[in-house]
């Protein structure tokens, strides 16, 4: 089922949580809502629910309106970051929770519900744990029971608020691999709330990224991380280092060197002269020891980190900015680089990206 | 964990129907004004039945003064000392392991547990005249029972436990460091205690001295038996309205509970705005057991 | 390392062994001088029986009363704005704060056959004070903020996303309450109920005024026990308090054993 947001608003006394979003998610797809605390994704997947009215706007669920829908009618899967499992039921009752309550003549038979809860609970893989309670289960596996207790109702939308937020990173990893196995077989239009950029690349068919209650930017994990729309997705997402700058007659001068304003990706205007700054990831720069070519900075090796599955190098660019570069080890055997050595940076990519500030 | 976040608005998915919240908010409110607020209006009506002057007549009485004076002095006596039990429990509970710590707590919630009738009844037993240790007092003179010290020693005892209930989890949940830093800075004991420890408890002090002081003044039953209810001498206030009472002047025993249901009211605005202070304190600290626990 | 154990620990078991330990025990011994007929006598008469009865199922009644509108009121406060909210807040622990014998006459003169409501009561052939009910009245006075201010922080934490969980698997507000909340909420109400229990058995001012003390009639057993004392019949007041301490030592051990099991039950 697809769901339409058309300017949602929503407002916390004088706090502005949602400010006029538009979003449009297709049936089965699995999107994120990124953002720091605060940037409105959790106060968005509530209004989605129902568990919040929003101030403006409209909530369309496969064209339908259904922001007169109360949140009970709305058949929406939800899952929340604690878990909520009800505490003093099993696993099995926690599960069938949503199959008793339904009006009497919907609700299935005792035979009916009692096959439906095993089929969902091992489809989670925890149907050995149906007469346990919540309180004797660790937290990965109460996240499991939450998200089969949700499956149980049938759900056309499955909203999922920060679901691995509590758990360790080892968990989170299996979970996450665990929920996108999932969603493949099962192909429920499903959102899902993270401030983890890891997360979001990793899961989603798309990310919603936000940011003080606007959308920055809407795109496949392809989208967000290599073409990021502006700066606060730029280094939102991934590592960066920034190098401040300046723009003047159609080039960006970072100390004495200069780029040719369109060989960037450029959100700067060429006519314009002014402040810039410069994007590039750590791992998208090379050390070369001598210069080569218009585009190599000059700069000092400060720090050498060799512990991991790269080498991270700290220096000072010749203007003055703090970089991080991160090399392989068999590059920086070959460099034989020590601290103070003064060497050159040359960014592998093409184009660089610049802001205007 | 609560997610209630303050100011935040109704949540939908939470909400009572409009007439279910009506219904039991007009319930509430007719239960606690049947139960509460009646009562209290009730006592300053019949106080004023006979008009002003009798009611400061009754007031200034000199039998009502006694009553007035041995209620205070009850008070006066019985919370400084059991807010000095209080002290000394709480701290040799809360910064020492000793074995049968938990039976100690138990026995001082003994007198919370026993009926006030039975309080006295113990002191009549223990130093009453026909008792053994109260006859030998009484041979050299010494009245405790049907005087003075009866009333107090019972009133210490009713309100025994009120003070170092509240100072009990206040003191855990403050924590020793403080104290430890004053010691290794070179304090001494008391120095430490006075300059340190009290003000990190003094909310908790205040509470529980409101709590005891409230009890202590209006006791009724165990002062009741260990009285002998001899007018102008061996009555509190509570004892007076009884007096009054019985003897059919019922506006001078409203006017003389006047005073005691504005002290009643104080006692509770007081508790309401010290419990603000302590409550967040306690709370941290059964937190911290019930995660010890778990 | 921290200074003042032996004087603390000193100060504090002295204390308690005067002010509470040899009290206590006196009626122990006290009770030994007693032969055991004069023991049964005592304990079992028609008098002390119909006593026992009314003082139970009195207490009983108002530790019910209670437990069903103190939740209410308790509910009220937490869950609804409503005007005079803080205010009841406060005045809710009145019969924690006012003495005893205040209650007791106020409430008779409200109740009496001329009172305030008594006066609305008597022509329906209710009556009130001067008898059991008033007995029930007085006992719901003194039981009523143990139930509430039992439930009330119990209810403060509970979270809401519980509730908010049954509503997206589509239960009713009704559904919720009953299958969600109100489990929760148990522990706690039993708790209230047994302390609101305790004090009304025990209780003393606010029903020799009310009640009438008529023996066999409305007559509780801590107004026995005080008509034995003021007829110096020692024996018979030791005998009969002994069989009340020693049900209220059961009680007091059931809540502490309700209270450990409630807070382990809710442990996460």
């Amino acid at each position: 089922m697809s769901i339409e947001l058309k300017n949602i608003s929503k407002k916390f006394g004088d706090f502005v949580a949602v400010d006029n979003i538009n979003l449009h998610i297709e049936t089965g797809e699995l999107v994120a809502l990124l953002g720091l605390s605060g940037s409105g994704k959790t106060t968005l997947l509530r209004i989605i629910a129902g568990l919040e009215t929003p101030d403006t706007g409209e909530v369309l669920f496969h064209g339908e309106d259904a922001s007169a829908v109360s949140v009970r009618k709305r058949k929406v899967g939800f899952v929340f970051q604690h878990y909520a499992l009800f505490r003093h039921m099993t696993v099995f009752e926690n599960v069938a929770f949503g199959m008793r309550v339904l009006p009497r003549r919907e609700r299935p038979a005792e035979a009916e519900v009692q096959r439906r809860v095993h089929e969902l609970l091992k489809l989670v893989q925890l149907d050995f744990l149906a007469d346990r309670y919540p309180s004797q289960l660790s937290g990965g596996q109460r996240q499991r029971v939450a998200l089969a207790r949700t499956l149980a109702v049938e759900p056309k939308v499955l909203l999922l608020d920060e679901p691995f937020g509590a758990l360790d990173a080892k968990v989170r990893q299996e979970l996450r691999r665990w929920l996108r196995r999932l969603h493949d077989e099962i192909k429920i239009t499903s959102v899902f709330v993270t401030h983890d950029q890891e997360e979001a690349l990793e899961l989603a068919n798309r990310i919603v990224v936000m940011n003080q209650g606007h959308i920055e930017q809407i795109g496949t994990a392809e989208e967000v991380y290599h073409h990021p729309s502006n700066a606060f997705v730029y280094n939102f997402l991934g590592n960066v280092n920034l190098f401040h700058g300046r723009i003047e007659n159609g080039r960006v001068f970072l100390g004495d060197t200069a780029v040719e304003l369109e060989n960037t990706h450029a959100h700067a205007h060429p006519d314009e002269n002014g402040k810039a700054v410069l994007y590039v990831r750590p791992h998208l720069l090379e050390i070369v020891l001598r210069p080569n070519g218009k585009q190599t900075f000059p700069a000092t090796v400060k720090s050498i980190n060799p512990a991991g599955p790269q080498v991270k190098v700290e220096l000072v660019a010749e203007w003055g900015d703090m970089v991080q570069v991160e090399i392989s080890h068999e590059r920086y055997e070959v460099l034989h680089l020590e601290t103070g050595a003064h060497v050159y940076l040359k960014p592998k990519e093409q184009k660089l990206f610049v802001y205007q500030i | 964990m609560s997610s209630n976040s303050p100011g935040e608005l109704k949540r939908p998915g939470t909400a009572d129907p409009p007439a279910v919240r009506i219904a039991l908010i007009t319930i509430a409110l007719v239960f606690v004004a049947l139960f509460i607020f009646i009562p209290v209006i009730a006592v300053f009506t019949e106080a004023l039945r006979n008009g002003i002057g009798a009611y400061l007549a009754a007031i200034v009485d000199p039998e009502a003064r006694a009553a007035i004076r041995l209620t205070l002095m009850t008070a006066a006596i019985a919370v400084p000392l059991n807010v000095a039990f209080g002290i000394a429990a709480s701290w040799a509970i809360a910064r020492f392991d000793f074995p049968g710590k938990q039976m100690l707590l138990t026995l001082i919630d003994i007198p919370f547990s026993v009926s006030p009738v039975i309080a006295g009844m113990l002191f009549v037993l223990l130093l009453g005249v026909r008792a053994p240790l109260g006859g030998w007092l009484a041979e050299h003179g010494i009245r405790i029972i049907f005087a003075e010290p009866g009333i107090v020693l019972a009133t210490i005892f009713v309100t025994f436990p009120l003070a170092a209930r509240e100072l009990i989890p206040i003191m855990q949940a403050v924590g020793s460091e403080e104290e430890e830093a004053a010691i290794v800075l070179g304090a001494g004991g008391w120095q430490m205690f006075f300059r340190v420890t009290l003000p990190s408890v003094k909310w908790g002090l205040l509470y529980g001295m409101v709590l005891c002081n409230a009890r202590a003044m209006g006791e009724f039953g165990a002062v009741s038996v260990v009285s002998g209810h001899i007018r102008g001498h061996t009555n509190t206030m509570p004892l007076y309205i009884e007096i009054l009472y019985n003897d059919y002047q019922f506006a001078a025993a409203f006017a003389v509970s006047s005073l005691l249901t504005l002290l009643a009211i104080a006692t509770l605005i007081a508790k309401y705005s010290l419990e603000r202070r302590v409550v967040p304190v306690k709370q941290a600290q059964e937190d911290l057991a019930v995660k010890v626990a778990a | 390392m921290l200074p003042g154990f032996g004087l603390t620990l000193g100060f504090t078991l002295a204390y308690l062994g005067i002010v509470v330990l040899i009290p206590i025990s006196t009626i122990f011994f006290k009770t030994f001088t007693l032969t055991w007929p004069q023991f049964w006598a005592a304990v079992a008469s028609p008098r002390t029986i119909a006593a026992y009865k009314l003082s139970f199922g009195a207490s009983i009644a108002g530790a019910s009363i209670n437990s069903v509108f103190g939740f209410v009121v308790a509910w009220s406060l937490v869950r609804y704005e409503f005007p005079g909210r803080t205010l009841i807040d406060v005045m809710v622990d009145l019969p924690f704060a006012l003495p005893t014998s205040v209650a007791g006459i106020t409430l008779t003169a409200i109740y009496a056959g001329n009172g305030w409501i008594g006066r609305y009561l008597a022509p329906l052939g209710i009556k009130v004070a001067y008898a059991p009910l008033g007995v029930v009245v007085a006992l719901t006075f003194v039981g009523l903020p143990f139930v509430v201010r039992t439930i009330q922080p119990v209810l403060e934490d509970l979270d809401q996303e519980y509730e908010e969980a049954a509503a997206t698997l589509g239960a009713s507000r009704l559904q919720t309450f009953m299958l969600v909340i109100a489990p929760a909420l148990i522990p706690a109400l039993l708790t209230g109920f047994a302390l609101a229990f305790a004090r009304a058995l025990g209780e003393y001012g606010s029903v020799v005024f009310i009640s009438g003390n008529m023996p066999m009639h409305t007559e509780v057993v801590p107004l026995l026990i005080m008509s034995k004392l003021e007829q110096f019949d020692y024996a018979g007041a030791t005998a009969i308090a002994v069989v009340m301490l020693t049900a209220s030592f059961v009680i007091l051990l059931g809540i502490n054993v309700l209270q450990r099991w409630s807070s382990r039950r809710l442990a996460a």
